[in-house]
């Protein structure tokens, strides 16, 4: 522990720079917080203080920027494709480490390979699919193409992988079949990185933007992100308003994030460790 | 296991054999027909969509060449360049911030538990909130920085400043992406052997030279990692350009994705077009992965 451990001046000097370092990247969420609670003519005057505390600001994003029904859209959005990902990545991965069947390796080796292909490469063709389906504007269109993942295939490959193959054999022989097994067995043994998978698509899921964008025109269909440019849009008048509407729109994630930090943690670090 | 008979010509073997093919084509039916029809076919019809232009009245063929045209037009030119720049300020600074920001708060203080939810704290922005909140920063009407600088009316503002523009989106970027660079490096940090920094330390290694010879070596993985999420992240940048500047002023800020995707370009009304500049980028993003692996991944020590 000798070295762990600081002392002295030294400690001061960490403390210090903590400090300075904290100071500077909560800055523009502090000076966020104190606009989302003042007046809008109030806003320039003495903008790091709290002074002319008021609810108003925020009621008004929250009216004229229908954030309770971008909300709803979020969320409905968010929790459709987490469900569906976790589901069609479990089973899919089940299919890779514990079947035998013709052409695996090749069907495996098309699944990574989509892992190299950026989003901004499909889009087109997806919007104009969303067209010929009817779905812009859509519950549909904002979340099927987004029910199954490679990423999520390949996280759940790699943990079900760890799962010794004599457990699989042992279970044969007690009469358990693959359903049950999967169940029983191999997702309570994964239940970490699933949680990883469930945290990491919800966040994915929440904050996306250009898709919604591309897809939605009707104001119903605003998700908080395409809510928010729209109220942004409307409000240079009244800066604040959007200020205090992404105030809104973070809320839940920060929630989210601090129930589910550690799953978190370990999803996005599952590629960076030991690469 | 010997085959019952019974008319069946399928030893048990066999039948356990198409029962598991079955049963795979069940559980990977769902994420084959959304892969292949949301991931490869528009991938692949993407690429012939490339060498079509397209209006309301529908596509018709151009050929191939437009792929060439497109990458040798100015426009596109101009928003590689942009990208490239966006790339070159935003990934190395975010790096020496996130990974001084994780070393900072890896040794074990009084209170270091605050300070790592603070750093990583600016994960719960979206690139939209942190856009927007940075907008109300830095514009030069209502922006808070601007107006402690004084430039308000007299100088054009940060986000309209060609000058500028860039950096002030890359300012927001970097912010938004420090929360991501921290947890990486930290959870990179803390799968760092303890008993090295301690021979290290009895060899009388001082606090810089641990960090060069004993920690960077030994995070390199997580930083080779970091590297490529960041530069991917800033190739695809489009929310933060598209809420903070659009694309402006006078193009300083287009980079490919807004390019292929935003108002107001050749390509807003034109999928095809749309489809040459977005395989281009992932043309782009392609070689840059492959180059940031190759060159990179010498340097790159993952231990035994």
């Amino acid at each position: 522990m000798a070295i762990d451990q600081i002392r002295g001046g030294r400690r001061i000097g960490r403390y210090v720079l903590l400090t300075v370092m904290a100071v500077v990247v909560l800055f523009p969420i502090y000076v966020m917080v104190i606009g989302a609670f003042k007046p809008f003519d109030k806003v320039l005057n003495d903008p790091l203080l709290p002074t002319h505390f008021t609810f108003d600001t925020l009621r008004d994003a929250w009216d004229s920027g229908n954030l309770g029904r971008a909300l709803w859209n979020s969320a409905l959005v968010a929790v459709i494709v987490t469900f569906a990902q976790v589901v069609t990545s479990v089973f899919a991965a089940y299919a890779f480490v514990f079947l035998k069947f013709p052409g695996k390796s090749i069907v495996f080796a098309v699944f990574v390979a989509t892992l190299l292909v950026p989003i901004e490469a499909t889009l087109t063709v997806n919007r104009r699919t969303m067209e010929d389906l009817d779905w812009i504007n859509s519950y549909q269109g904002l979340t099927v193409p987004f029910l199954a993942t490679a990423f999520g295939i390949f996280m759940i490959r790699q943990v079900f992988m760890s799962i010794p193959k004599e457990m699989r054999e042992a279970a044969s022989m007690d009469g358990l079949g693959h359903f049950r097994f999967m169940w029983e067995v191999a997702v309570p043994l994964s239940r970490p990185t699933i949680g990883a998978l469930a945290t990491f698509a919800f966040l994915s899921s929440w904050n996306q933007y250009l898709w919604p964008v591309l897809i939605t025109t009707d104001e119903d269909y605003n998700t908080v992100q395409t809510g928010l440019k729209a109220l942004k849009q409307g409000g240079l008048t009244k800066p604040n308003i959007v200020i205090a509407g992404s105030i809104i729109v973070a809320l839940p994630i920060v929630a989210v994030l601090i129930a589910f930090q550690r799953q978190l943690i370990r999803g996005l670090t599952a590629g960076a460790v030991k690469g | 296991m010997t085959d019952a008979g019974k008319g069946s010509r399928l030893t048990g073997r066999q039948r356990n054999r198409l029962r598991d093919s079955g049963l795979a084509l069940l559980m990977l039916g769902p994420s084959i027909v959304i892969l292949a029809a949301f991931v490869i076919y528009p991938l692949i019809r993407a690429v012939f969509l490339g060498a079509q232009r397209c209006s309301v009245q529908g596509c018709r063929d151009t050929g191939w060449g437009q792929y060439v045209d497109a990458f040798r037009s100015n426009e596109f030119q101009d928003s590689l360049v942009v990208t490239a720049k966006y790339a070159l300020i935003t990934v190395p600074i975010g790096l020496v911030l996130g990974i001084a920001l994780a070393v900072l708060a890896d040794k074990y203080i009084r209170g270091v538990g605050i300070f790592r939810t603070i750093f990583s704290s600016t994960i719960a922005t979206s690139v939209v909130v942190a856009s927007v909140m940075w907008f109300f920063l830095l514009n030069q009407d209502v922006g808070i920085i601007a107006s402690w600088l004084g430039g308000t009316a007299k100088t054009p503002g940060f986000l309209n400043d060609p000058d500028t523009a860039l950096w002030a989106v890359s300012a927001s970027s970097i912010w938004a992406n420090l929360g991501f660079t921290f947890i990486v490096v930290t959870a990179g940090l803390q799968s760092v052997p303890k008993d090295l920094y301690e021979s290290a330390y009895v060899d009388g290694a001082n606090g810089f030279g641990r960090f060069t010879n004993v920690t960077l070596p030994l995070i390199s993985p997580t930083l080779l990692f970091a590297t490529v999420v960041l530069t991917t992240r800033a190739f695809q940048s489009f929310g933060e350009v598209d809420l903070l500047t659009s694309g402006g002023p006078r193009g300083t800020t287009t980079t490919i994705t807004y390019l292929a995707y935003g108002k107001g370009f050749a390509t807003s009304g034109d999928d095809g077009l749309r489809a040459t500049v977005s395989i281009l980028l992932f043309l782009v993003l392609l070689v840059l992965a492959l180059a940031q692996f190759r060159g990179l991944a010498k340097r790159v020590h993952y231990g035994n």
